[in-house]
């Protein structure tokens, strides 16, 4: 159990994924504007995390893996490795499952889907849900290890982008220099923000 | 034509570059200047990719039907991406080992498909092919940029060779640790972000 707690405190803070590994950047700086936006964003990215991160684990540990065809009854495919197909692979994982999210959600869940509706086709193209599925298997962590991670990294992600919502919401009423507002003056603080998360870099369980 | 073509390369280097000023293709961008290295290998990569995507998008593009064109790319991209990982994981194994998943993450890079469904997908291939490149031109500059300052005042080095001299050591000076870790690329990009925006003059209405 403790095991678990440790991997998950060290994805939301410690290697929070976008503050240590810069994924999910583009959608950070766009959405970041609006913290509502900002909170429905970082919902679904949880949500999508935590699908897609074990769903891919399943895929390469069963299908693409040295050996991993060797289940496969009658013929003998043990010595087979499709570790190159990775990437296309997850991607399509990743438009598949949102897709189905989406469907899913639309029937049973329509008011969640309204709240999520909008952010669910953007969240294929960020690098967050794809970068933890890589992450996840360059790390080789096992099945529950990697559904504690993408849910946590998720997490993770969505404190960041919360934080940065708060405050750029402040933002408005501060006086700029012109060359700074917008993008650069984002960049800085997201250092800032990132050097306050690295106070947690060597807490261990 | 040719003053057409001219405008199509030199834009994205500096008045439209895509990390400034499209803001597209951050992610990748900050993580991979540790070293100027990986950010060369990484620029060419990206030129690999970006170039040939959009030269094959732009060639496809009447034959692709417009509600699936997104994971029409999404293939296109991954199976170049997928093509330059092995190429550096069979050439240049550390190189590879240390950018890690990102070599992976150029498929998400928001400039592969945002130069594809803005530019290739209504142009010619060969402007397309020139968009391309150049587009990850400007995204190498930055990407360079960001890396020389992290690499000298991080590691004391440029390209592996050490610029600052011993005695400048000898008289106190110590390596900025923090620039090697995720705050120095966060805060080394906003500032190269503000001073060309002030030299361009550009104002964002945030």
């Amino acid at each position: 159990m403790e095991h678990y707690l440790s991997i998950a405190l060290k994805a939301i803070f410690i290697e929070n994924i976008l503050l240590a590994y810069f994924l999910g950047m583009c959608s950070f700086l766009a959405i970041s504007k609006n913290i509502e936006s900002s909170l429905g964003l970082g919902f679904a990215v949880i949500f999508v995390n935590s699908i897609t991160v074990p769903l891919n684990w399943l895929i390469f540990n069963f299908l693409l893996m040295d050996g991993a065809l060797s289940w496969v009854p009658f013929i003998d495919l043990s010595g087979i490795s499709l570790d190159f197909l990775k990437f296309i692979t997850f991607i399509a994982t990743i438009a598949a499952a949102v897709q189905l999210v989406e469907m899913i959600l639309d029937k049973f869940s329509p008011k969640l889907y309204n709240a999520l509706g909008i952010f669910l086709p953007l969240i294929t193209v960020n690098c967050a849900i794809l970068g933890s599925s890589l992450l996840m298997n360059e790390r080789s962590l096992t099945f529950s290890e990697s559904t504690v991670y993408g849910f946590s990294s998720g997490l993770g992600w969505m404190l960041a982008i919360m934080t940065m919502a708060a405050i750029r919401q402040r933002l408005k009423y501060s006086d700029i220099p012109s060359g700074l507002k917008g993008l650069g003056i984002t960049m800085i603080l997201t250092g800032l923000i990132s050097i306050a998360y690295l106070s947690f870099s060597g807490i261990q369980l | 034509m040719s003053s057409n073509y001219n405008k199509i390369l030199r834009d994205p280097l500096v008045d439209n570059n895509p990390i400034t000023m499209q803001v597209l293709g951050i992610c990748s961008a900050l993580a991979v200047t540790v070293k100027v290295e990986y950010s060369i290998v990484m620029t060419i990569a990206v030129m690999f990719v970006l170039s040939i995507s959009n030269l094959t998008v732009s060639l496809i593009r009447s034959f692709i039907p417009s509600k699936v064109r997104i994971i029409v790319m999404m293939c296109i991209i991954a199976t170049l991406a997928t093509l330059a990982d092995e190429f550096l994981k069979a050439y240049m194994y550390d190189v590879s080992k240390q950018l890690s998943v990102f070599i992976g993450l150029i498929i998400t890079n928001c400039i592969v498909m945002g130069r594809a469904e803005a530019f290739a997908m209504s142009n010619k291939p060969f402007p397309a092919f020139l968009d391309g490149l150049s587009n990850a031109l400007g995204y190498g500059i930055i990407l360079i940029l960001v890396s020389i300052f992290r690499e000298i005042f991080g590691s004391g080095t440029l390209l592996g060779f050490s610029v600052i001299p011993l005695s400048v050591y000898d008289g106190g000076y110590i390596n900025n640790g923090l620039m090697l870790l995720a705050p120095g690329a966060f805060i080394v990009l906003g500032l190269i972000i503000w001073v060309q925006r002030t030299f361009t003059n550009f104002e964002e209405d945030a």
